[in-house]
């Protein structure tokens, strides 16, 4: 797959990026890295370009993508809400909040909802384990949370 | 300096979620306000540990520790406590606390020592010149002026520090390794990819100390002979990302890093290499190939990285709290650091202390405390006067600690040998209301799901286990599957590839062993006794007590309990997602649980 320069998916920042970490020795990660930041998921087409421009197999991207949980292959909600599961905060009642989170907005976990706001995972831990149960929106983290608390937490994101 | 007062406020990411910045910035607007800016000093620091209480605000020379600091509570901060010397007795931990006595008399503290940890929540971690005027690359400097790499080795060996990534291993000897093998270029990997769920001792470590790993680097770089060094940090971790950035750019400015260090003839630089949610990429080989741009799959032990890893060439790995260890032992001396510990087992171990615990926080204790003292003395606790059931320890890949074996002071060996492990630190505290099949089913879970595939007895024995526990928890279980339980974990530990296969089903034998009657119940009588197992429990109204007050039904989520106002309600057990709004909010005790 080519694509003119008009067509081009990649900003100007990320291919001067790419430049920066062409000679580098294992940089797909960190491109990929740099790819999702912009984008917030890595865009087929993206992967494509990344592709060409490091010269590796695109079935070595696609690999290493599907292979790590952080890198994704969809577009996420405007407002990303990622609930804590790790030990800490599973045991203080984090999949109540999943539930309710699923309930309240209608999707399962990693789906978006259908006016594309809102965009439910579940992450492994975020290291705030001393607030459980965590949960965070766009990266905000939100601590002891319970499910009614939750629910006034989405709401404020509400057509932001 | 003629700053009267010095402030520090904690900006790790615990205290920074719980709006640690907004209180920073009402500090600095009312120093202004209130015309005291030159009285007192504003500083960022590392994380205290106490994440329960956090924010947390320091205050010195005289310690005191405010607790649960808002930014509205600026205003009188510097109103009474800087301007008229008098401490703002509502936001003391401990509120008889008198002017003048530490905060180290906090319980919390107590028991604690701190080399790890020791400048977290004492310097700014932004700012190099904190490090090094506290003795920071003091050792670096030894290391290049005054030792040779056998005499560096030989301290570590005598010393006794083991790694503190889980396994233990013998840090001096894994440097000989990559010492005494030939080679033109060698490497220098940190591992920061802290994926245990309920572990961040070294997120806060890189948070509020970078400098000392970065030191601890170099002296290895200087010690086996390598130049280049990596740090693989977690995508997850941002602001210990920024940290460690900003303190390599400012080491490399120092001359710290980089070309000629302090004038000598050795080279030495650090580059950040970012993790993207593996789990296994906590195994050293894989973390190697997860850093060569690949899918982060282990491949068979030996040859060890020591001697042929990143890009074949040898490599020492070793974990953040290790490395932070280095630069004590190298100024203090071997004869100091083990002296602390037990006599396997020396130095201190960071764990973090969460679940259901009074005190959850980051802690460091010399080895051989015993769990009892950092449950009890240091986490202050069970709350909500529950009774303790088990403390976990060593992740996914560890097993639980019960009433009985609190008595044992902790090191590598004692761990397991009541079958558990010290694991990366992360320690959590479960009471009476944790179902022991549910948290262990939570942990085959995380395994199955961060199993990397490439070998069977932990593709397909990690989701057969799973698959079993989980008809357990649906009171669907029979006898003869504890029987293949463990019949699959002792295949899965003789024959998977790597550690996280080997120690998957470490989890389900340590609660058999400390927890049977739990899966027996769970199988014969169907019963789960702390009602997690939602299949095997129900919520049902007390006729006779309930008095129609409508509470209940006007919490339900799926609106499935109906009934007239002043009647008894009903619970509709089709529609119950069992998730205990009813049982909570009822006054009358009219909903039993069971």
């Amino acid at each position: 797959m080519t694509a003119t320069a008009e067509e081009r998916m990649l900003t100007p920042e990320i291919d001067a990026f790419i430049e920066k970490w062409k000679e580098k020795p294992g940089n797909l990660i960190m491109v990929l890295h740099r790819v999702q930041e912009e984008f917030g998921y890595v865009p087929r087409q993206a992967a494509f370009e990344v592709a060409a421009a490091l010269d590796v197999p695109v079935a070595k991207i696609f690999g290493v993508i599907t292979f790590y949980h952080f890198f994704k292959l969809t577009k996420p909600g405007k407002n990303q809400i990622a609930v804590c599961m790790g030990t800490a905060c599973y045991l203080k009642g984090g999949q109540d909040l999943i539930d309710e989170c699923e309930r309240k907005l209608g999707v399962g976990l990693n789906t978006v909802t259908e006016d594309g706001e809102f965009s439910v995972e579940a992450v492994r831990c975020i290291g705030c384990c001393g607030l459980a149960p965590v949960l965070t929106v766009n990266g905000e983290v939100f601590g002891g949370v319970n499910t009614k608390e939750m629910v006034k937490i989405i709401e404020q994101f509400e057509g932001k | 300096m003629a700053f009267k007062n010095y402030i520090l406020v904690c900006a790790g990411t615990a205290c920074e979620s719980s709006k640690g910045i907004a209180l920073y910035e009402a500090l600095e607007k009312e120093l202004k306000a209130q015309g005291v800016e030159g009285e007192a000093q504003l500083v960022k620091t590392g994380c205290f540990g106490f994440c329960e209480q956090g924010p947390i605000v320091k205050i010195l020379p005289d310690e005191s520790f405010y607790v649960k600091v808002g930014p509205e509570h600026a205003q009188q901060i510097v109103a009474e406590h800087i301007i008229k010397g008098r401490q703002v007795k509502e936001l003391l931990y401990d509120k008889e606390q008198a002017a003048g006595t530490s905060s180290d008399s906090i319980d919390f503290y107590q028991k604690q020592q701190r080399i790890v940890l020791r400048n977290c929540g004492v310097i700014n971690p932004e700012f190099i010149d904190e490090y090094i005027a506290r003795e920071g690359y003091a050792a670096l400097e030894k290391v290049i002026f005054e030792m040779t790499g056998d005499e560096v080795i030989e301290e570590l060996k005598a010393a006794g520090l083991r790694g503190r990534g889980g396994a233990g291993f013998p840090t001096g000897i894994k440097w000989s390794f990559t010492k005494n093998t030939e080679s033109d270029q060698k490497y220098i990997v940190c591992n920061a990819d802290e994926g245990d769920p309920g572990a961040y001792m070294d997120r806060s470590t890189c948070e509020g100390d970078p400098h000392s790993v970065l030191e601890a680097m170099a002296i290895a770089g200087r010690t086996v002979g390598a130049n280049q060094g990596f740090i693989y940090i977690r995508a997850e971790y941002p602001l210990a990302i920024e940290r460690l950035e900003n303190a390599i750019a400012q080491a490399r400015e120092y001359g710290l890093l980089g070309d000629n260090i302090l004038g000598s003839d050795f080279s030495f630089d650090i580059e950040l290499r970012l993790g993207a949610g593996a789990f296994v990429c906590g195994e050293e080989t894989a973390l190697l190939a997860s850093i060569e741009g690949k899918r982060g799959m282990p491949i068979p032990r030996p040859p060890f990285p020591a001697v042929k890893g990143l890009w074949g060439q040898p490599s020492v790995i070793n974990n953040v709290e290790t490395w932070a260890n280095i630069p004590m032992i190298i100024l203090k001396g071997a004869a100091w650091f083990s002296s602390i510990g037990t006599e396997s087992t020396k130095g201190t171990k960071v764990f973090a202390l969460t679940g259901k615990i009074k005190n959850s926080g980051l802690i460091e204790v010399p080895m051989g405390t015993t769990l009892r003292e950092i449950i009890y003395d240091i986490g202050g606790g069970i709350p909500s006067g529950k009774k303790f059931k088990a403390a976990q320890t060593g992740g996914p890949s560890g097993g639980v600690l019960t009433e009985e074996v609190l008595d044992t002071p902790i090191d590598y060996e004692s761990l397991q040998a009541v079958g558990s492990m010290m694991g990366s630190g992360g320690m959590i505290v479960m009471d009476e209301d944790d179902c022991m099949i549910d948290v262990t089913k939570f942990y085959l879970e995380f395994s199955v799901d961060e199993s990397c595939g490439k070998c069977s007895p932990c593709r397909i024995g990690g989701r057969t286990c799973y698959n079993i526990l989980d008809k357990i928890s649906k009171g669907q279980g029979k006898m003869e599957d504890l029987d293949t339980l463990k019949d699959l974990a002792q295949a899965m530990r003789k024959a998977s590839l790597c550690g996280l296969g080997q120690t998957t089903p470490n989890p389900i034998m340590s609660t058999i062993n400390y927890f049977n009657e739990e899966y027996l119940e769970h199988i014969n009588e169907g019963k789960c006794r702390a009602g997690k197992c939602k299949d095997l429990m129900a919520y049902t109204i007390v006729e006779d007590k309930c008095i129609g007050c409508t509470a209940c039904a006007r919490v339900c989520p799926v609106n499935c309990i109906s009934g007239e106002v002043k009647a008894a309600h009903v619970i509709d057990q089709d529609q119950c997602i069992k998730c205990g709004q009813c049982f909570d909010k009822c006054k009358f005790d009219a909903i039993l649980k069971g």
